[in-house]
């Protein structure tokens, strides 16, 4: 391949792929921390040992874990009582010290 | 008297060994028996660490094939440092030499993509450059631009499924695995490494950006033909691209 052809490919293709990454970019649910809404023992994590994320919360909707969710779910998962997801670690259900 | 710490260090790990001499207990009666349940407590935990760092592997070992390979493990090699999240590097080439699993010649390859999960785990952050920056570009420019990579990005060859490995015993419904060999692609756009199945000229292609080629250059380093749209979507949807260094215009 000419040198000439080659940067055309080149050029195309990052032209084709960054069209490609704007429609999956915009229709891509992010994700979110969500705290309060794990069940115990499963709250995500994928650090492997020497570490205390994974797994480790000991009670259910423990508010200081927290699962990956959709972006702007969080505050909408059905929990029972009257809790609810948060963005930000919560006081409630921790615990006892 | 008193214990010399590699004294010490040595019966830890070897199960066999006598008490050290000269080991007491609060009341300053010889050790005995309660120094093998330190023992036995510092082996299991750290056997728990492998097992917790290498899951699938444990998984397709099976518990006992597991725990005896392990407690080899690491009793020959014990943490070097401190900090556990760096413990069993060294675990992937170590089942390798393994003859005892020549039965299972994929599972190294397997312990070695969850090494490499571990490492695009713990590695730094890296903002990802703004996309948009490419599209400014002139042709020739791109050509010899050079990408400076997530810190996080990793490449795994393997003659394995090894994919479809670790999904068969991590993931609900995963088909059992195929034939087909399969390198992997790390990124980590959030929190937790993303894994992507990638052919060997995209495998190529994607080592030589990250050892500082130019695009046209990694694009001959692939040696064969490979859909180049598809991998630069790879690393932009990994947010695997940290800065954008334009070429020169020649």
């Amino acid at each position: 391949m000419s040198n000439l052809v080659k940067t055309a490919a080149i050029a195309s293709a990052v032209t084709a792929a960054l069209a490609a990454h704007t429609t999956t970019a915009a229709q891509a649910a992010e994700k979110e921390k969500c705290y309060g809404i794990s069940l115990a023992g499963e709250n995500d994590c994928a650090a492997g040992a020497g570490t205390t994320c994974a797994g480790t919360s000991t009670v259910d909707y423990q508010g200081n874990a927290w699962t990956l969710v959709d972006k702007g779910t969080c505050t909408e998962i059905d929990l029972p009582g009257d809790r609810t997801g948060s963005l930000e670690p919560l006081d409630r259900d921790l615990p006892q010290a | 008297m008193s214990v010399r710490q590699d004294s010490f260090r040595a019966a830890v790990l070897d199960p066999l060994a006598a008490v050290p001499e000269g080991l007491k207990d609060g009341q300053g009666r010889p050790a005995g028996r309660r120094f093998s349940v330190y023992r036995n407590n510092v082996v299991a935990g750290l056997i728990t660490a492998i097992e917790t760092s290498f899951p699938a592997t444990a998984k397709l070992l099976g518990p006992e094939e597991f725990l005896s390979v392990a407690s080899l493990y690491v009793r020959k090699f014990p943490p070097d440092t401190p900090m556990m999240m760096y413990y069993g590097a060294s675990f992937p080439a170590f089942l390798q030499q393994q003859m005892r699993l020549d039965h299972l010649p994929q599972v190294a390859d397997l312990a070695r993509l969850e090494q490499t999960r571990r490492e695009a785990y713990h590695a730094s952050d890296a903002a990802p450059a703004d996309p948009g920056e490419l599209a400014g570009l002139a042709p020739e420019a791109l050509a010899n631009m050079r990408f400076d990579l997530a810190p996080a990005l990793r490449l795994l060859r393997s003659d394995w499924p090894v994919h479809a490995i670790w999904a068969f015993h991590m993931t609900d419904d995963a088909p059992p695995p195929g034939q087909e060999a399969q390198n992997v692609l790390i990124t980590r756009p959030a929190f937790d490494p993303e894994m992507a199945v990638i052919d060997t000229p995209t495998c190529a292609f994607l080592s030589a950006l990250q050892s500082g080629a130019t695009l046209a250059e990694a694009e001959s380093a692939a040696d064969a033909p490979f859909d180049l749209t598809a991998a630069l979507g790879l690393l932009l949807q990994g947010q695997a691209i940290h800065q954008i260094i334009p070429g020169d215009i020649l």
